[in-house]
């Protein structure tokens, strides 16, 4: 075939595979959070998001930006809820998850290792989501009533996720 | 794998959440009147300190209500299915009986209102 004087050959990167790779594997995380029962709607252990604090220890905030933004879509696609009520809830948080671990970076990584970022993120991840809801969805204030629970239940998975991210880049950066 | 700042954050987060269940317990308060209501719109307000009986006229008949004790429900009722009867005594702000054939309802009101219901 001869090549159009306008192709352009797009060349991943070594980040760019990456990137893919990461986000291939939260997909499949993400599979294994919508198969968990969960005792309250909305409490979900959020596996997926351990892919994300990985990407953002090991390659850049703007690495994790990606692999959560490919996470949500694949997952849609997969779960066929992609622009459904649900798709934008988890949009929605995974992205004011994402503006805070943006801010998080101004901590000091002396003190503050990776287990604060996923607890942050996980508030910010519910409170994300609970906006989105108290606006479009039922808009009422007694769905804050809702907040205590959930955010215990943040508070948990948020340690949770933490941990298990933070093993990973420990064994990550020993080879 | 624990760093002093991240105590710092869980000691916040937890000190947030107990805040949060607390303002929760408080919400679902006392009740200090009856609010009646005819076709949803309020007929009366009655105060749930003073033991009496209010009745109500709608379509299908009489509907009493009993307030004794701080507690309020209704007595009697001509509805079909007697719902409202069966559900017996409210006590906590925001309960509420509606008897829907005769298009009467009662709600107690507190201070603050706390939830009727939650939905997804």
């Amino acid at each position: 075939m001869t090549r159009s004087p306008t192709e352009r050959t797009l060349q991943a990167s070594a980040d760019d595979h990456r990137i893919a790779s990461l986000a291939a594997l939260a997909i499949a995380l993400g599979m294994v959070d919508a198969a968990i029962p969960s005792p309250l709607p909305g409490v979900k252990p959020g596996l997926a998001n351990i892919m994300t604090l990985f990407a953002l220890h090991t390659l850049g905030w703007r690495a994790a930006v990606w692999v959560t933004l490919l996470r949500v879509v694949g997952a849609g696609l997969l779960l066929g809820s992609l622009f459904t009520p649900g798709f934008w809830l988890s949009l929605g948080g995974a992205l004011a998850s994402l503006l805070l671990l943006g801010a998080c970076r101004a901590l000091p990584a002396r003190h503050f290792s990776l287990v604060s970022h996923s607890l942050l993120a996980a508030q910010a991840h519910l409170l994300g989501q609970l906006l989105l809801v108290r606006l479009f969805l039922i808009p009422y204030d007694n769905i804050l009533l809702l907040f205590p629970p959930l955010a215990l239940a943040a508070l948990l998975s948020g340690i949770a996720n933490g941990l298990i991210a933070s093993h990973l880049v420990q064994a990550h950066d020993k080879d | 794998m624990f760093k002093a700042g991240d105590y710092l954050v869980l000691l916040a987060l937890c000190a947030l959440l107990l805040a949060a269940f607390l303002q929760l317990g408080r919400r679902a308060g006392e009740a200090d009147s009856v609010i009646v209501r005819q076709n949803g719109t309020e007929t009366i307000r009655l105060p749930l300190r003073l033991n009496r009986r209010h009745v109500a006229r709608g379509p299908l008949g009489l509907t009493e209500i009993e307030i004794h004790n701080g507690q309020a429900r209704i007595r009697r009722d001509p509805s079909p299915r007697q719902y409202c009867v069966q559900q017996g005594w409210l006590r906590h702000s925001g309960d509420i009986a509606v008897c829907l054939p005769n298009r009467v309802s009662i709600e107690l009101a507190g201070t603050r209102q706390a939830h009727d219901s939650l939905a997804y």
